[in-house]
């Protein structure tokens, strides 16, 4: 008779506490209510308003882009309702010096820290202007994950400069599977280099749910198999959001290495303006309890029992956004097209033979 | 003045750019402690320190995406892929990335980031070891590929190479590392990144190659010579751009001309080369365009390696092919 199996390892106890040690930080719940007073008491009444700003000239530059883009007036961009919060709040802990490594939802993001409207639609059209911003960053990313690499080699080279700056990372549930992500981190980890990795999980990878994306419990562990320290954030309270960015950026400044942040959002509408139609992918019931969980309702809620903000006052914000948006397309429709010929001279600072001849060649076309 | 080794040039060339600008960098797999797998580094993490000579993880992605990052942060980043055949691990930083750079952001900003990378066949590697992937690699905008031939030239190169401010894939051939030495001045100079250089003049018909092949195709002008046929040897050098200015030169001069190269015969640098002469020189020609080339096979495992390298033996008979046309 064989002997009673023993084990060394209990697998199944393993792998049903993966991750169990993350909760998302939440300062403000979605019925408004605050569920961390001391959190809550380190913001001003001013800043309070001017989160609750950002978060509707975030909802209203989507809007407008979205008319804009059914009239034809712009090229690829992707839509970021649900997600002002997680992107408004992170944004707000950045320094100027910072440098910032968007992906493609993220042009609001890379205009709060310095680029303009009208760079974020001509970058849109496929204009090389809407490149030329002066904010530290580069152009939203649309390899997902290559981001990750290159900000990690920033932070790095931040640390050799010996600046007071951080580099920050945006990519979203599906771009924690790409191979660049785990690199980046391991990277930032290896040589501590101040690195802030921000996954903006909003559930769906175009039609891909979080949940075929991997077996993960959390996105935020993934960062503990490169030594980093990680957090999840309710991401749709843009106090939790900023506080968390906020601590991480310090945390990273200060010579402590890489932290990783998963925001928990959601994607309200299509992935792009080229208009997928989310109903192919998801239903109606699981959407329904997120557009309830709408990261500007709480905040207004909040601010207007606290008689700090009115929906005339709303209203009045939404149409001054709406304009200076419309103002920024008009600014945008009197750029030059660019030239081949400029294109070519971009390409190597000292132009090769072969790029000098195309170069006279297109030339000679444009000047006629 | 004194004899050194190919893979000394280098490492001389890069201990000059080191010394010269403090923001350079060298960083790969094992290029600190260990002066990299071939010793093209050693001695120098000794001399510069950690924090500019040092070693990374293992993942080609995240090196040159480090370099990329760096560069725009102000470093002139010096990263070494240990073999060739790795940078397949790391295209979309080169391709879609690095080359890019410059272009996106309307001349603003540059990426001067030279990519040190041993390739070239002969010496029994193991797979993905020793491909000739300039075929991939020449047709990227914004990308300059280069391959020094000879110690002098990779110690001129790689100072050339470091100094340019956009992305430079440098090429060295590993077995040309320890095979061939020259006498080598121990001062800086420079070799331009962008010119072919005839090394052997001749009259009667030209043999265009570069790398390890240049020294092939000196072998058959040699032999040549007791025949009383003279054989021109241009060296290409810099594989994007090709000079073709030195290449039509010499074909106006012999009016017959032999393209080799190392790598498979598909979509290539001598494509490009025969392209060019067809296009801009085939008044000059009185016989068809020769090409000698690897087939079209994957890189083959060592043992078939010195039967599917294109040697002496088939530039000779090519360029025989060629004058008895």
């Amino acid at each position: 008779m064989a002997k009673e199996s023993k084990k060394a390892v209990d697998f199944d106890k393993i792998k049903a506490n993966l991750g169990k040690e993350f909760k998302p930080v939440q300062i403000l719940d979605n019925d408004a209510n605050v569920v961390n007073e001391d959190l809550m008491a380190s913001f001003s009444d001013d800043q309070l308003v001017d989160f609750m700003k950002k978060l509707v000239w975030e909802r209203a530059l989507h809007e407008q882009t979205m008319n804009f883009s059914r009239q034809g007036r712009l090229g690829f961009y992707a839509p970021t309702a649900g997600e002002e919060a997680s992107e408004m709040g992170t944004v707000s802990a950045f320094k100027e010096n910072d440098f910032l490594f968007p992906a493609y939802r993220d042009v609001p993001q890379l205009i709060q820290h310095g680029a303009t409207v009208t760079e974020g639609y001509l970058w849109s059209r496929g204009h090389v202007k809407g490149n030329k911003f002066k904010a530290r960053a580069l152009m939203p990313q649309i390899i997902i994950g290559a981001q990750m690499v290159e900000m990690a080699g920033a932070a790095l080279g931040l640390k050799k400069n010996g600046e007071d700056a951080v580099a920050f990372a945006y990519t979203g549930d599906g771009g924690t599977s790409q191979g660049d992500t785990y690199e980046g981190m391991n990277f930032a980890g290896a040589f501590q280099a101040p690195a802030v990795f921000i996954i903006q999980n909003n559930g769906f990878a175009i039609s891909v749910p979080r949940r075929k994306q991997t077996a993960a419990t959390t996105l935020a562990q993934k960062a503990v198999a490169a030594g980093i320290p990680s957090v999840q954030v309710d991401g749709m309270d843009i106090l939790a959001c900023y506080q968390v960015a906020k601590e991480a950026r310090e945390f990273a400044a200060a010579g402590n290495g890489p932290v990783m942040i998963e925001t928990l959002t959601y994607r309200f509408g299509a992935h792009s303006s080229a208009g997928d139609d989310p109903s192919r992918y998801r239903t109606k019931e699981e959407e329904q309890p997120w557009f309830d969980n709408d990261p500007l309702i709480r905040m207004r809620k909040y601010l207007t029992n606290k008689k700090l903000w009115s929906q005339d006052q709303e209203d009045a914000y939404i149409e001054e956004c709406k304009n200076s948006f419309k103002d920024a397309i008009k600014e945008a429709d009197g750029v030059e097209p660019e030239k081949v010929s400029d294109m070519l001279k971009n390409t190597f600072e000292v132009p090769t033979p072969d790029i000098k001849a195309q170069i006279a060649e297109f030339e000679a076309k444009e000047s006629k | 003045m004194a004899k050194k080794s190919y893979i000394q040039a280098i490492t001389d060339g890069l201990d000059i750019v080191l010394n010269e600008d403090p923001k350079t960098l060298i960083f790969g797999e094992d290029v600190g402690k260990n002066g990299g797998v071939f010793r093209t580094t050693q001695g120098l993490q000794e001399k510069y320190g950690e924090d500019r000579v040092f070693d990374t993880p293992l993942a080609e992605s995240g090196i040159l995406g480090l370099s990329i990052g760096l560069g725009l942060t102000g470093w002139r980043p010096i990263p070494e892929i240990q073999f060739m055949g790795f940078t397949f691990e790391a295209v979309d930083s080169i391709a879609g990335q690095m080359a890019r750079t410059r272009f996106r952001f309307g001349a603003e900003k540059n990426l001067p980031i030279t990519i040190r990378t041993p390739f070239g066949g002969g010496t029994h590697t193991a797979e993905m070891h020793a491909d000739n992937l300039e075929n991939f690699f020449t047709g990227i905008p914004g990308l300059r590929v280069v391959t020094p031939s000879n110690p002098y030239d990779a110690k001129g190169m790689v100072i050339s190479a470091v100094e340019n401010n956009d992305p430079v894939l440098f090429m060295e051939n590993l077995k040309l590392y320890r095979s061939m030495k020259d006498d080598i001045p121990d001062d800086k100079y420079t070799v331009p990144l962008d010119t072919a250089k005839v090394v052997q003049e001749g009259t009667d018909v030209t043999v265009v190659a570069y790398s390890a092949e240049v020294n092939e195709s000196l072998k058959v002008a040699e032999k040549l010579a007791k025949e009383n046929i003279s054989v021109e040897v241009v060296d290409l050098r810099s594989l994007s751009p090709i000079d073709t200015d030195t290449v039509f030169a010499s074909v106006e001069k012999t009016h017959k001309v032999v393209v080799v190269q190392e790598a498979q015969k598909m979509a290539g640098v001598g494509a490009q080369v025969a392209s060019a002469i067809s296009e801009q020189a085939i008044m000059s020609l009185d016989a068809p365009i020769g090409r000698v080339a690897a087939p079209n096979s994957v890189y083959p495992f060592a043992q078939a390696e010195n039967v599917w390298i294109p040697a002496a033996d088939d530039i000779e008979a090519k360029v025989r092919e060629v004058l008895e046309y």
